[in-house]
């Protein structure tokens, strides 16, 4: 069995839904953000999605597109200590009041 | 489905226990306040508060990627039908030639390669594991490029695909699919329609849609055009 993400070939009949969804405005500013680190050399590419592709496959189907772009940017901040889990949580924490 | 996930990577599960968006990660888009729109407000004031990057920064980039579209795109396939030295340019330098039209492509970014549809051969670009595609030219890709089923279905049965985008490939033309990767991106030239002698770039490039520049359906006639 491939890994979740590896979706080549993947038996399914389901039709391609063609509609699009308007991007809410976190969604613009992850993909932003993804943007500007990159610029700064904060992040790359495969890393990226190295950190998508670690995630477990139920997350990863349960997941929409920039959700999995968060889960990775949130990997990727840890992992190079540009912030703590800890601190994250604060501050999540601290937004959700 | 909750209970048990965690290979240690699963941002949405920790410290979040019995919280209803932990039962939905994947709705929370739709919601108000879901638990990945507050945690990219967490990461950005973070980012913020330590310096490394002001709410400016993202904003612009945020301007300058809704800023691409295939209009983009559009401007340098015009440019190829219209001039066969530029197009031979295109296929063999696509950097060089792209930057001909002031369409630089940033030192990072992955390599570009431009394929050229044919009576003989028709390219249809997908990204199997992620959503890799020539954003700089394209804008963003459409949701459906990014969804399991056209990322399962496009190396499989890449003539039904088309067909679901009302593009009927003829059995004598040979298709072939490129699967894009973070290293390599592709832009499809997609075939000059019939009748189109003696048009302007700009009139062309009102016929050349970011769907031919992938690969999942032809440039439009003349006649669809002025009908639309």
């Amino acid at each position: 069995m491939p890994q979740v993400h590896d979706r080549g070939g993947w038996p399914t009949d389901e039709p391609i839904d063609r509609e699009e969804h308007v991007l809410s405005d976190w969604e613009l500013r992850v993909d932003a953000m993804h943007n500007v680190l990159s610029y700064k050399g904060l992040r790359r590419t495969d890393e990226m999605r190295r950190a998508i592709e670690s995630l477990s496959p139920e997350t990863y189907e349960a997941c929409s597109y920039y959700e999995r772009w968060t889960a990775a940017l949130e990997i990727l901040l840890i992992e190079k200590g540009v912030v703590s889990k800890e601190e994250l949580d604060l501050k999540h924490a601290e937004l959700q009041g | 489905m909750t209970s048990n996930i965690g290979n240690g990577n699963d941002p949405s599960q920790a410290g979040h226990s019995g919280h209803d968006h932990a039962e939905h990660p994947g709705m929370a888009h739709d919601e108000e306040a879901g638990y990945y729109a507050v945690r990219a407000r967490a990461m950005e004031s973070l980012l913020v508060e330590k310096g490394i990057c002001s709410p400016n920064e993202i904003q612009t980039m945020v301007d300058r990627i809704e800023a691409r579209s295939p209009a983009d795109g559009a401007k340098v396939v015009a440019r190829a039908w219209s001039d066969p030295a530029y197009k031979s340019r295109l296929l063999n330098d696509p950097d060089g030639a792209l930057a001909d039209l002031g369409y630089r492509m940033p030192e990072n970014s992955p390599k570009l390669d431009v394929v050229e549809n044919t009576e003989s051969i028709h390219y249809l670009v997908v990204c199997t594991l992620c959503s890799c595609y020539p954003r700089n030219l394209l804008g963003r890709p459409p949701d459906w490029y990014k969804s399991l089923a056209y990322r399962s279905r496009a190396v499989v049965d890449p003539r039904g695909v088309m067909r679901e985008f009302g593009f009927q490939v003829p059995d004598s033309t040979e298709v072939r699919v490129l699967d894009s990767t973070a290293d390599l991106r592709y832009l499809v030239l997609p075939r000059r329609p019939d009748g189109t002698e003696g048009m302007s770039e700009e009139q062309l490039a009102e016929l050349i849609t970011r769907d031919s520049m992938i690969g999942v359906s032809e440039a439009r006639s003349p006649q669809t055009a002025t009908a639309s």
